[in-house]
């Protein structure tokens, strides 16, 4: 079932047009990996799907009812977001930096219940911080910090997980955990994952789908091997990549830096 | 590891209740100190309405004494709470409750009183304290609709917007400080700038109270939404919060409650900013816990400081400003050394 769908989106940063006619679907079950060069609108994308910023064309369809028609209240109770380089106070524990994300479900006076406790019991394990909860964030490591951020958005218990840059300061022991925890929650719990990932092969390994973002518009889309093609990246991000197969005879292709072409 | 947590929760409750106590207490302690001097037995056994004491002491207690702490208190706890949401809100460590103009707009009203000697009054509020009152609010509500953008008040605007517009006015102000024509205007000015509890009286303290009491019960409201205001605003919305609203709402309150707390005690520098950063590096950044934290302490500081002062000084006034930055500032540089914590944002 589908429970994203982007529809010809359009956007302009006060007239400066950043998305040109944007359109993807992802299904419930399915990872589908942004990818694309600096400036070509990935965060806008993210953000116009988080409610953060308003379409000036086209629509977004969330569990098949448009964006415009939710609360925001209710719209995160479905939609999760895990920011680029996003800030969390230092005097935060991350007991409460993990709270934060059952903002939407509490009332006055914003006393946990029963219920918000274990879920966030459940995000902060399934993010490897529950060692970490009685610390305060201004005592965490860059990648801890992002883990933390990631529980946060699991806490909020979404149908569709959007995440931009989950790995950027993880070590690649907790960028391949991370991306296989969110791989077993899209495939158990059927959540519809968008997510922007500048390391193509992390996008190549774990992406059901990947789409190619250049200059606002959607250049290729499809399955790894479909898109993480030579050519295709070249148009995208200039000279100086080299495609390969995988030793192990998997599909999705690895990408490597190519020094010899200027 | 949970009890890690209980434990600090339980020992947030402790500090709570310690807090309230010492509150109460020092309130207690404090009616006996001032110039007229009953001894604390005499006043003890007034207030338990026993023994037979002249009437004089009684009016002392009970129309002066009494309501000058009771309005200390709501003042100091209004204007930690204010300078706590502001702080929150712009997350800038700097942000007092003065930040969006209360202060240079009370100030310019009550130049405005004093320099032409206006006379009406209204709810026990003489022309100074209302003229406070509207400049306050006046000047809140230019810098919001001019520090907007395209339908948002983003927090730098705002700001910006209040630094010029407090500039604007505090120039005027001291216009009329230094073309005042008779000396004891330019005192009285003074005076009213550095604040002082000496007015108080029933009078103000009913006309205050429900201000102050509808804009604690609006932050109350959303003390678990300003925890998500300390995060930038687009993950704040991304976590279901309607921003723009509830920001102009709770702007909205603290000013209101600010600008009622200054036109009856002037401008008291030093309580908002300190107290909810000494709570923060004590306790953390809960708003569920620091906002009533806060309060108390706000409160507390307000009315051993202006005691001080009478125990002290009395019958001279002395500004209250004065004594809660005299003694608050090197205890707070002592915490700040005590809890090296990293308390500020940037
Ligand atoms: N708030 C803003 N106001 C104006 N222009 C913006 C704003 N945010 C982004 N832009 C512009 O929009 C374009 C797309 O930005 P966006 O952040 O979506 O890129 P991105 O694909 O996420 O890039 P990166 O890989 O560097 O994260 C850029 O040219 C950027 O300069
Ligand atoms: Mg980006």
């Amino acid at each position: 079932m589908v429970l994203l769908e982007v529809k010809d989106v359009h956007f302009s940063y006060d007239g400066k047009p950043v998305l040109k006619g944007v359109s993807l679907q992802v299904s419930g079950g399915e990872i589908l990996g942004l990818i694309g060069p600096n400036g070509a609108g990935k965060s806008t994308l993210i953000k116009l799907i988080a409610g953060i910023l308003a379409p000036q064309e086209g629509a977004i369809e969330i569990l098949g009812r448009p964006l415009k028609s939710w609360r925001r209240q209710d719209l995160a109770k479905v939609v999760a977001l895990v920011p680029q380089g996003a800030y969390i106070p230092p005097t935060f524990t991350v007991w409460e930096s993990v709270l934060l994300g059952r903002t939407p479900y509490l009332h006055f006076p914003g006393i946990a219940s029963k219920k918000d406790i274990e879920a966030v019991q459940r995000a902060m394990e399934w993010a490897e911080v529950g060692h970490l909860q009685d610390k305060f964030v201004g005592e965490l490591s860059g990648g801890e910090r992002q883990r933390v951020i990631l529980a946060r958005a699991l806490a909020q218990e979404p149908k569709v997980l959007l995440l931009d840059e989950p790995t950027a300061h993880l070590d690649i022991h907790h960028q391949v955990s991370t991306l296989k925890l969110i791989q077993g929650l899209a495939r158990a719990e059927g959540l519809a994952v968008l997510a922007v990932l500048h390391d193509l092969n992390l996008a190549s390994s774990f992406s059901d789908r990947i789409a190619l973002l250049v200059e606002g518009k959607v250049l290729a889309q499809g399955s790894p091997e479909e898109v993480i093609v030579a050519d295709r990246l070249h148009r995208a991000y200039g000279s100086g990549i080299l495609v390969m197969s995988r030793p192990d005879n998997s599909t999705r292709p690895i990408v490597l830096p190519d020094l010899r072409i200027s | 590891m949970l009890s890690v947590r209980v434990t600090l929760r339980r020992r947030r409750w402790l500090s709570l209740a310690v807090a309230v106590l010492l509150l109460l207490a020092v309130s207690l302690i404090a009616t006996s100190w001032g110039a007229a001097g009953i001894p604390a037995s005499a006043v003890a056994r007034i207030l338990l309405g026993q023994g037979e004491y002249p009437a004089t002491w009684q009016t002392i207690l009970f129309q002066i004494r009494i309501p000058r702490i009771i309005l200390g208190g709501i003042v100091g706890m209004t204007l930690a709470v204010a300078g706590a949401v502001y702080q929150a809100i712009f997350r800038n460590p700097l942000a007092d409750p003065y930040l969006l103009g209360v202060s240079s707009g009370a100030s310019f009203g009550a130049a405005l009183a004093i320099y032409f000697v206006w006379r009406f009054s209204w709810g026990g509020l003489n022309a100074v304290s209302l003229a406070a009152f509207g400049g306050a609010m006046l000047a809140t509500a230019a810098i919001y609709s001019l520090g907007r953008v395209g339908g948002k008040a983003p927090i730098t605007t705002l700001i910006l917007a209040g630094v010029a517009i407090g500039a604007l006015l505090s120039s005027a102000t001291t216009f009329f400080m230094f073309t005042a024509r008779e000396a004891f205007h330019t005192i009285n000015l003074l005076g009213w700038l550095m604040g002082s509890l000496a007015l108080a009286d029933w009078a103000r303290i009913k006309t205050i109270a429900p201000y102050v009491a509808i804009a604690f019960g609006v932050i109350a409201y959303y003390s678990h939404i300003l925890n998500v205001l300390q995060l930038d605003e687009e993950q704040a919305m991304a976590l279901g919060v309607e921003v723009e609203r509830v920001k102009l709402l709770i702007i909205a309150s603290a000013s209101l409650a600010t600008a009622a707390a200054v036109s009856v005690s002037g401008v008291i520098g030093f309580v908002g900013i300190i107290i909810p950063h000494m709570v923060r590096l004590i306790w953390g950044s809960d708003y569920r816990f620091l906002l009533p934290m806060s309060a108390i302490l706000g409160g507390l500081c307000l009315i051993l400081a202006d005691g001080l002062i009478r125990l002290l000084f009395a019958p001279r006034e002395l500004p209250i400003g004065v004594v809660t930055a005299f003694l608050g500032a090197p205890f707070f540089l002592y915490l700040l050394r005590r809890y090296k914590k990293e308390v500020f944002y940037f």
